[in-house]
């Protein structure tokens, strides 16, 4: 863990140094061209102060990013609606219950899959084609289709986090289930098991790791799902909604800061999914 | 006709065929074409008798054992154990089986394996402890219920899966190589074990092998195979009497029977 530590900090400041570079270089000639129409020279330490302070930069500078998050989440009251915190949440429960759904699903689809034989002839070319379109596409569809059936809210945002994340929790538990080798299947035979009583003692507790290895994939693809069904609501709220509010109002600093947080939010989701993985594997003496 | 009737009723008394195999014959299809792993198998193994299977690898062995256990199914030919098919021997929990590996789920403590047939055959919770206690100590694992299968030695594991097969009340235990991944000084002290656990039990065992010392070592009966196409080259009746101490293996007798054996396995050989 400790020799760890410097090569990150070494990453992370050569990151920062590259970011701070590349924002002097591309709001530079928005600070000339400011400079020109208000008829000033500029020199170089105003040149690089300037490119690190502008309103609505093309990139903003790190500490710009930080600030405003700082704003938005310490600084506003929860309840509010530019706090960035109260729209993670938005996110964040979409994401989770949408995760749910998925791995639901995705777990009911594997065990189809491997105990019915028409089902593995004919549910996974679905499975896979399901993945081909592009979720940018389904997302209005499933969202324009659901309210008019009345179903607005939470749900269709959970429907397209479901969408995605059920695809690696059926790839990888078909795996699990099925990675109990011939010898164990034989054992369960000899002791006359019936199916469930083999799924339940052999092939669920066998696919323990393929299982948390899927459920990392489709936390993060769940949380992408979630932020893209914010998307075609119209920006009411979510961290979609301020990526989309951001947009349309050339506020690249809440963009970022939006980013920040929903890469956090990931990071800090699949993490939580890794220590439940090493507890649960260690306990298992599978790990 | 009278007299040899009486000796066929005598004969029967003396040993009910627990296991009776007529004219078995399996062929497994393959992309290179069909391969015959037993043909024409008959053999009877009695009451309480210890059998060894020993041959070269492909000589059917195994797969023998496989049909007596119901995972594998004869081409033709007629198979009963228990005086019924493999598989309602199979379904009324006749035997039990012990692999090559010992197959011990990492996630179960050695008490947890050995309760998984009881939990699966539905014995009651009560039943299950009383009968875990009495198989450890059985295979002298007494103490080791709680510990998991990781911090058990390969040789202890293997024992932990025959308290396994032990555990429900199968008369019979067909052994899959069972000690093949274990070294020799492992291998002679388990082999020691098993002589006393099967004089104790008075199962029916068989045993399949590819090492001549440890089949001579164990069993009372030694069946010969060789391969293409799997069949029973040699039955040797083994002199040896029941109490077997290690250095039994020094006698002549164990060297006469060891030579039979090995002339058996050189003769199957040779026909290639």
């Amino acid at each position: 863990m400790r020799q760890s530590v410097l090569p990150v900090l070494t990453v992370v400041a050569g990151i920062f140094v590259i970011w701070y570079l590349a924002s002097i270089w591309l709001n530079a000639a928005w600070a000339y061209d400011k400079a020109t129409r208000s008829g000033e020279e500029l020199g170089v330490v105003a040149l690089v102060a300037d490119t690190w302070s502008q309103e609505k930069p093309k990139l903003p500078a790190p500490h710009q990013v930080g600030v405003e998050i700082w704003d938005t989440t310490i600084e506003k009251k929860i309840t509010s609606k530019r706090s960035l915190i109260y729209h993670s949440w938005i996110t964040l429960s979409a994401t989770l219950l949408g995760f749910a759904l998925g791995t639901g699903l995705g777990i009911a689809l594997a065990v189809g899959i491997v105990y019915n034989r028409t089902m593995d002839m004919s549910v996974m070319p679905w499975v896979i084609a399901s993945q081909t379109i592009p979720i940018l596409a389904i997302a209005p569809m499933i969202i324009v289709v659901l309210n008019a059936v009345g179903i607005s809210g939470l749900l269709p945002k959970a429907m397209i986090s479901m969408y995605l994340s059920f695809f690696p929790v059926v790839v990888g538990m078909v795996k699990g289930l099925r990675s109990p080798d011939a010898m164990q299947l034989d054992q369960m035979r000899t002791w006359n098991a019936s199916p469930s009583q083999t799924f339940w003692r052999l092939r669920l507790p066998s696919s323990m790791p393929y299982l948390f290895t899927s459920l990392k994939i489709g936390m993060a693809a769940s949380l992408v799902g979630a932020i893209v069904g914010e998307l075609p609501t119209g920006a009411v709220a979510g961290l979609g909604a301020r990526l989309l509010a951001g947009s349309y109002y050339g506020q690249t600093i809440q963009i970022w800061s939006a980013l920040i947080m929903a890469a956090a939010l990931a990071a800090a989701l699949v993490a939580i999914i890794g220590l439940l993985q090493r507890v649960t594997l260690r306990r298992m003496g599978m790990a | 006709m009278i007299v040899e009737q009486l000796k066929d009723a005598t004969e029967f008394h003396r040993v009910e065929p627990v296991i009776s195999a007529k004219n078995l014959d399996l062929t497994f299809q393959t992309n290179d074409g069909p391969v015959h792993a037993l043909k024409d198998v008959s053999l009877q193994i009695g009451k309480g008798e210890f059998v060894s299977f020993i041959g070269p690898s492909g000589c059917g062995k195994t797969t023998f054992l496989r049909c007596m256990a119901d995972l594998e199914h004869p081409t033709s030919g007629e198979i009963t154990v228990n005086g019924v098919s493999p598989e309602e021997a199979r379904k009324a929990r006749s035997y039990g089986y012990v692999f090559q590996a010992a197959g011990l789920y990492p996630w179960r403590t050695i008490g947890g394996n050995i309760r998984l047939p009881l939990e699966i055959m539905g014995y009651s919770k009560h039943d299950q402890a009383e009968r875990v206690a009495r198989v450890l100590e059985l295979v002298e694992l007494a103490g080791f219920e709680k510990k998991y299968p990781w911090q058990l030695s390969g040789g202890m594991q293997q024992r932990a899966s025959i308290a396994r097969a032990l555990a429900f009340d199968a008369d019979i235990l067909l052994m899959d190589e069972p000690f093949g991944a274990l070294d020799e000084i492992v291998r002679d002290h388990l082999n020691e074990q098993l002589l006393s656990l099967w004089a104790r039990t008075e199962k029916t065992i068989a045993f399949v092998t590819h090492s001549i010392p440890e089949a001579v070592y164990l069993s009372t009966k030694i069946v010969v195979m060789s391969p293409r196409p799997g069949r029973i080259t040699d039955v040797i009746e083994s002199p040896l009497p029941k109490e077997r101490p290690l250095d039994i293996r020094d006698t002549p007798e164990f060297l006469e029977v060891a030579h039979r054996v090995r002339e058996g396995l050189r003769a199957g050989h040779l026909d290639d």
